[in-house]
């Protein structure tokens, strides 16, 4: 297993690199284009910096941005200790050093993401209605997918291939709007400098290509990487769970779901489990996607049959694709002993109606937002939102006409 | 000169018998680390059982040999000291469980029951649990036991009376190949 983590780590190193040339190129054919003496370097400086601050922010701050602009709220186990136990579960196979923190976002739209650059402080986001949706085996295999994305270090991989996407990208922006503005000007005051005058055109029309160009190849660069780690988290939660049914039972669910998640951005939307934002235009979406087609995952992992090691995975997969492409290194493949695949847990059947269940729901949602539930002797449930009446902690039951308190749920 | 080059070769002798005791203490200390998560998790099983009792009993009048069963092999697992013994036992325990599972789905009075519910719940993960953690023990093991036996650290361990640890089985070898029984419907 700690093969996989250093092969993710050398290859986060290497595109650290690529990226990295790519940007300080950038900056370099900018830098020149815009001052012709010394203005390589100059631009360098500039690159490097927006890097670094970008980079401070994200490290410092992203988990508690993500988390925030997700509307996530942490949770106690009271609130939902199935959730809790499948955390446990996961972090005890994974060999984590502690549980994840774990959060509930308050939407309707099933889905999950994980953040935190260290496994340390690593924390589990899902959506209220997953888990309204979800019966036992089917969260475990989320969380076992997400748990899988902390356990490879997904999350700094692609949190610092996103700031150098962000950064290649944000100069270019800044390069092109500078150009609208000043653009003229400039380019009659480098004519008037008749010494550089063929060069400087070349090194303009170069910085124009680099310009439109590197955000492309980042981005393309970024997507592949971002969906081959969904490969691998699938993968890696196949053999925490040891269940593959569960994982491909839930994605289909959260893809026959065709509600939004508002809360989710084109920034935010690699996170997570499954594209949050559903894409209009079907045909390029392959490449431009950062997650797998969902059909293919589950079709993936309905085709293992034979254990839940990395090897039956990687084995399926290439049956799927009829191509071999490793997802996985082949050192992460040698030496795996045979990982044999569980029996379904038993399922407590849910007979709920959809009505019923969207109360459940409810409920959850507002357990979160610190409700307080009464009961009324007519067997009413009065919701009460936090910090009702706080001079008068009363209420009135709507069917029966009985005055509660508030605080100590009795009848006055 | 030739007195500096045997203390040399005395030397670097002695610090490489010393890193391999000390491998052989880790991956010993990793086996025991491993060995007291499955423990915890096999404590809260058996402190579960009696609360789960104590709920159905009102509903399973009728069960009184399902649930003796289930008294029975606790108190056994509790009793239990050796691994191998611990094995049998939890092997015993998780059968008279599984029994049990069998048989509440006669009675769907108790299994509306939210306290029921919640213990059920708890019951589950901790087989999980225990599960998961028995993974990470046997994983333990295999390397340990595999460095005792390997040359040149099997002198080491013999010199120094390391023993192989016991693995730990939940599942009875002959059980794999009944059919599997789904609660799926």
């Amino acid at each position: 297993m700690w093969e996989l983590i250093r092969a993710n780590q050398r290859k986060s190193f290497w595109l650290f690199v690529c990226m990295g040339i790519l940007l300080l190129l950038l900056g370099y054919t900018i830098g020149s284009s815009l001052i012709p003496e010394g203005g390589g370097s100059f631009g360098v400086i500039i690159a490097l910096a927006i890097w670094i601050i970008l980079s401070i922010v994200s490290i410092a701050f992203g988990s508690n941005i993500l988390l925030a602009i997700s509307g996530a709220k942490e949770v106690t186990p009271e609130v939902h200790p199935q959730l809790f136990n499948v955390v446990e579960e996961m972090k005890i196979a994974a060999g984590l050093p502690n549980i994840p923190k774990i959060y509930i976002i308050n939407e309707e739209a099933p889905n999950a993401f994980a953040t935190g650059i260290k496994p340390e402080n690593s924390a589990i986001a899902v959506t209220a209605g997953l888990l309204s949706k979800l019966n036992r085996d089917e969260l475990q295999g989320v969380v076992a997918h997400e748990t899988g994305h902390i356990y490879n270090r997904d999350i700094r991989f692609m949190t610092m291939a996103g700031i150098m996407l962000g950064s290649i990208v944000l100069i270019s922006e800044i390069y092109f709007r500078g150009m609208w503005i000043t653009g003229g000007g400039r380019r009659y005051s480098s004519k008037s400098s008749k010494s550089s005058g063929q060069g400087q055109i070349i090194i303009m029309i170069a910085s124009i290509a680099l310009a439109i160009l590197a955000p492309i190849l980042a981005r393309l660069l970024y997507l592949a990487i971002s969906r081959k780690r969904e490969y691998l988290a699938d993968a890696t939660a196949v053999r925490f769970t040891r269940y593959p049914e569960g994982l491909a039972s839930a994605l289909e669910k959260i893809s026959e779901s065709h509600l939004d998640l508002p809360s989710a951005n084109k920034v935010t939307a690699p996170m997570y489990i499954v594209n949050p934002l559903k894409e209009k235009g079907m045909k390029i979406a392959d490449l431009t996607s950062t997650h797998p087609p969902i059909s293919e995952r589950v079709r993936i992992l309905r085709s293992i049959s034979q254990g839940a090691n990395f090897i039956d995975y990687q084995t399926a997969f290439d049956k799927i694709k009829r191509k071999a492409s490793p997802i996985l290194p082949p050192s992460a493949l040698t030496n795996q002993e045979k990982v044999e695949i569980r029996k379904p847990g038993e399922v407590i059947p849910v007979d709920k109606t959809a009505k019923q269940n969207k109360r459940t729901l409810g409920d959850l949602m507002m357990t979160v937002n610190n409700y307080s539930f009464i009961n009324c002797v007519c067997g009413m449930k009065i919701k009460v939102p936090a910090g009702f009446g706080t001079n008068k902690p009363q209420v009135t039951c709507p069917r029966c006409g009985h005055v509660s308190d508030v605080v100590t749920n009795k009848i006055i | 000169m030739a007195l500096i080059v045997v203390l040399a070769i005395i030397a670097f002798l002695a610090f490489f018998v010393v890193s391999m005791y000390n491998s052989l203490i880790r991956l010993r200390n990793q086996v025991k680390n491993a060995w007291s998560q499955i423990d915890v998790q096999l404590k809260r099983r058996h402190d579960l059982i009696p609360n789960l009792l104590e709920t159905v009993k009102g509903y399973m009048a009728h069960e009184r040999e399902t649930l003796q069963n289930i008294t029975n092999a606790r108190t056994q697992a509790m009793s239990a000291t050796s691994i191998e013994d611990k094995s049998k036992a939890e092997l015993k325990l998780t059968d008279a469980m599984t029994k049990f599972n069998l048989v509440v789905e006669n009675y769907p009075d108790l299994k509306a029951n939210q306290n029921f519910l919640a213990l059920q719940e708890e019951l589950s993960s901790t087989e999980n649990k225990i599960s998961f953690s028995r993974q990470n023990y046997n994983d333990q093991v295999l390397y340990f036991n595999n460095k005792i036996e390997m040359f040149p650290s099997n002198i080491l361990a013999g010199m120094f009376n390391f023993t192989k640890e016991a693995f730990f089985e939940l599942e009875d070898k002959g059980e794999r190949a009944v059919p599997k029984v789904s609660f799926n419907k």
